[in-house]
């Protein structure tokens, strides 16, 4: 069994301190990503579970076996770096071979899993190249297979599509979520790209100053943050303030600075009376392209405000917009067909089952 | 067809830029070779009147003259080529730990310990070697070769240290983390990984101390004399007599250093081929 498992992790650097009392558990065969602003201590993280820093306080645990004090090379943990971080002396075969001559394997065997590794990451017949030989995807996936051709217990990722442009980042995205299928090695992968997060993931986990924040599946992470810092972090997301008035179920009545009312759900434990802030995000919220009084007569319809186009920012795909509501602002998609110029009046419609409300005071 | 001009230029230029540093490098080194020959050579003519190699075959021992300053310098050369080999040996073995060290672990006061080290350099050389030959007549190493190793090793180990750690530092962690992390212990991780990828820098860094161990004057001066004579000693001691003796000699003390500089390229080159990029 190869549950890896933080408690109580406490790193400092000189002053600052980069893990505060971190407790972590990635079950066996899990793919659990790391998630955070710049700074808040995703590699530190990594760097303690691998065993190139030292915590100053908490212990590590691969299964039943504490390996806080033991050194790097007795972890049985595969590791991939941002820079890749292939030998450039070796070819391709020297640097997946290395781990295994170390081990002591007989020669045939270990050409018999070099090849079989490098089916697994799709490069059959590359052995002989140097790294310098390779395109940056090319190298990425030769390090990926050195660090799981010694199957290791655990399998750390710092990173390591960042350096990979756009189109093969997102091709990596998949491969690496099936090759994690494929073996189910038990995996702590960091990233700063969301999307990423969410497209491989089981579990994400969402950090700040070195604590979690917020640790769950992707799909909750995103429609159910607890809290402000990851309902701002995640997706692209503008606040309406406001007191909430009342709670049924999961259903969340919020009364904005306005007055106005509305209605989403009921997030991190958000209780009447207190202070709370309505997450919106763009594709919870609809655009009718006429003043509110023309689209819903007399009776305005629940959640449906009266917005003016702030300003317009074309991208290809969409357009994003800065409407004006009231005295907020709210950031809004809408599609090319029809462009909307600043000062127009429309109507926004948000969408109370996905607009989550938490409660106001950042942790 | 269109001709395109731009490579013809730039080779153009490129054979421009070869002949300039051939006339920089090889100039005074054919004005070198012209005063070694020279046998009768008076102003204003532009080449000697007379020519011979009789300088040559006296300081290679082959021909005795009585000429003043004429002495064979095979020995000279051969204790100067023995102090410089043993010098890079003793240098590059202090270097490459305290390089590493300087590199790789932030050690208090590192930059004053490289400070410390470029003392000797920093300062003019003279009153530093007049203490240490009183250090060194005191221990009984003035007048030896051992002595004279030493002051080579001191004033080697300088840019030893700076070109070895520069290197090491070069080289990303994650090299060393990489072999960790696939089992290799920290010397294992050191051997197998660093050492290769720092070989150039390092070959580089002993090319220096040797040159500098081969040219070193001041110190075996102080500390040598009047026992140890150098190749540059004698030059110095030569050349106030006979110019046709002092380029000999001068052109010697060349052929190591340019010698070593083609095995360096030639390494380098095969480094490149096998893929430090
Ligand atoms: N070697 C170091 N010396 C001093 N402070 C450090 C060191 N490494 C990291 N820190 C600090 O510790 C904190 C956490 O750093 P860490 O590298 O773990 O962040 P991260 O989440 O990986 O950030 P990024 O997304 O930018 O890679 C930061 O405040 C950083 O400034
Ligand atoms: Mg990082």
């Amino acid at each position: 069994m190869s549950e890896l498992r933080m408690e109580n992790l406490v790193a400092r650097y000189g002053k600052v301190t980069a893990l505060d009392r971190l407790n972590l558990t990635i079950k066996d065969g899990e793919l659990v990503t790391l998630l955070g602003p710049s700074g808040c201590g995703k590699t530190t993280t990594l760097r303690s579970v691998s065993g190139f820093l030292k915590p100053d306080e908490g212990n590590i645990y691969i299964g039943h076996r504490n390996i806080t004090d033991i050194p790097p090379e007795k972890r049985g943990i595969g590791l991939v770096f941002q820079n890749y971080a292939l030998w450039p002396h070796m070819t391709v075969f020297q640097n997946l071979a290395f781990g295994l001559e170390l081990r002591k394997v007989p020669l045939e065997e270990i050409r018999k899993k070099v090849r079989s590794v490098l089916s697994i990451v799709k490069l059959e017949g590359y052995e002989d190249r140097y790294p310098r030989q390779l395109s940056g995807g090319q190298q990425q996936r030769v390090a990926l297979a050195r660090a799981i051709i010694l199957e290791p217990d655990i399998l750390l990722l710092d990173e390591p599509l960042s350096n990979l442009d756009a189109l093969l980042r997102e091709q990596m995205r998949f491969e690496i979520a099936q090759i994690h299928k494929r073996l189910g090695i038990t995996t702590l992968y960091v990233t700063h790209d969301q999307t990423e997060a969410m497209v491989i993931s089981d579990r994400i986990v969402i950090m700040k100053d070195g604590k979690v924040m917020q640790d769950g599946r992707p799909e909750e992470i995103y429609l159910r943050p607890t809290n402000r810092f990851v309902a701002g972090f995640m997706g692209t997301t503008t606040f309406l303030e406001g007191t909430v008035q009342t709670i049924q179920g999961d259903s969340c009545m919020l009364k904005t600075f306005e007055g106005w009312e509305l209605r989403g759900i009921a997030c991190g434990g958000v209780t009447p009376g207190t202070k709370a802030s309505a997450a919106v995000r763009p594709e919870a919220v609809e655009v009718l392209y006429s003043p509110i009084g023309a689209v819903s007569g007399k009776t305005p319809a629940e959640n449906s405000f009266e917005a003016e186009v702030d300003s317009s920012y074309f991208t290809g795909e969409v357009i994003d917009y800065h409407f004006r509501l009231g005295s907020s602002f709210i950031r809004v998609r809408g599609d090319t067909k029809r462009i909307l110029k600043p000062g127009d009046k429309v109507t926004v419609r948000i969408d109370p089952d996905r607009l989550p409300i938490v409660p106001a005071e950042s942790i | 067809m269109k001709l395109n001009y731009r490579p013809i230029l730039i080779k153009t230029f490129e054979l421009v830029l070869l002949v300039l540093s051939f006339l920089i490098i090889f100039g005074p080194m054919s004005s070198l070779f012209l005063w070694s020959i020279a046998q009768k050579w008076y102003w204003p003519h532009p080449l000697p009147q007379e020519i011979s190699f009789a300088y040559w075959k006296q300081a290679l021992g082959i021909e005795k003259s009585l000429a003043i300053g004429a002495v064979s310098i095979v020995p000279a050369f051969f204790l100067s080529l023995g102090i410089a080999i043993v010098t890079v040996i003793i240098a590059m073995a202090l270097a490459i730990p305290a390089g590493y060290a300087l590199a790789k672990y932030k050690i208090p006061f590192g930059t004053f310990v490289m400070f410390l080290f470029l003392m000797p350099n920093a300062f003019p050389q003279q009153p530093i070697f007049v203490n240490v030959l009183q250090m060194f007549t005191r221990l009984g190493l003035a007048g030896t070769v051992p002595g004279v190793i030493i002051v080579h090793i001191l004033v080697g180990l300088v840019f030893g240290v700076w070109i070895t750690s520069a290197t090491f530092r070069s080289i990303p962690p994650s090299m060393e983390e990489a072999a960790r992390s696939v089992g290799a212990s920290a010397p294992v991780a050191f051997f197998r990984i660093t050492l290769p990828l720092a070989a150039p820098g390092l070959l580089a860094s002993s090319v220096f101390v040797f040159i500098t161990s081969l040219d070193e004057f001041t110190g075996t001066f102080f500390v040598g004399l009047p026992f140890v004579h150098t190749l540059p000693l004698t030059l110095y001691s030569s050349s106030g007599y006979n110019m046709q003796f002092a380029s000999v000699i001068a052109l010697i003390l060349l052929i190591p250093s340019i010698l070593f500089m083609f095995l360096i390229q030639r390494v380098l080159k095969a480094e490149y081929v096998g893929g430090m990029g």
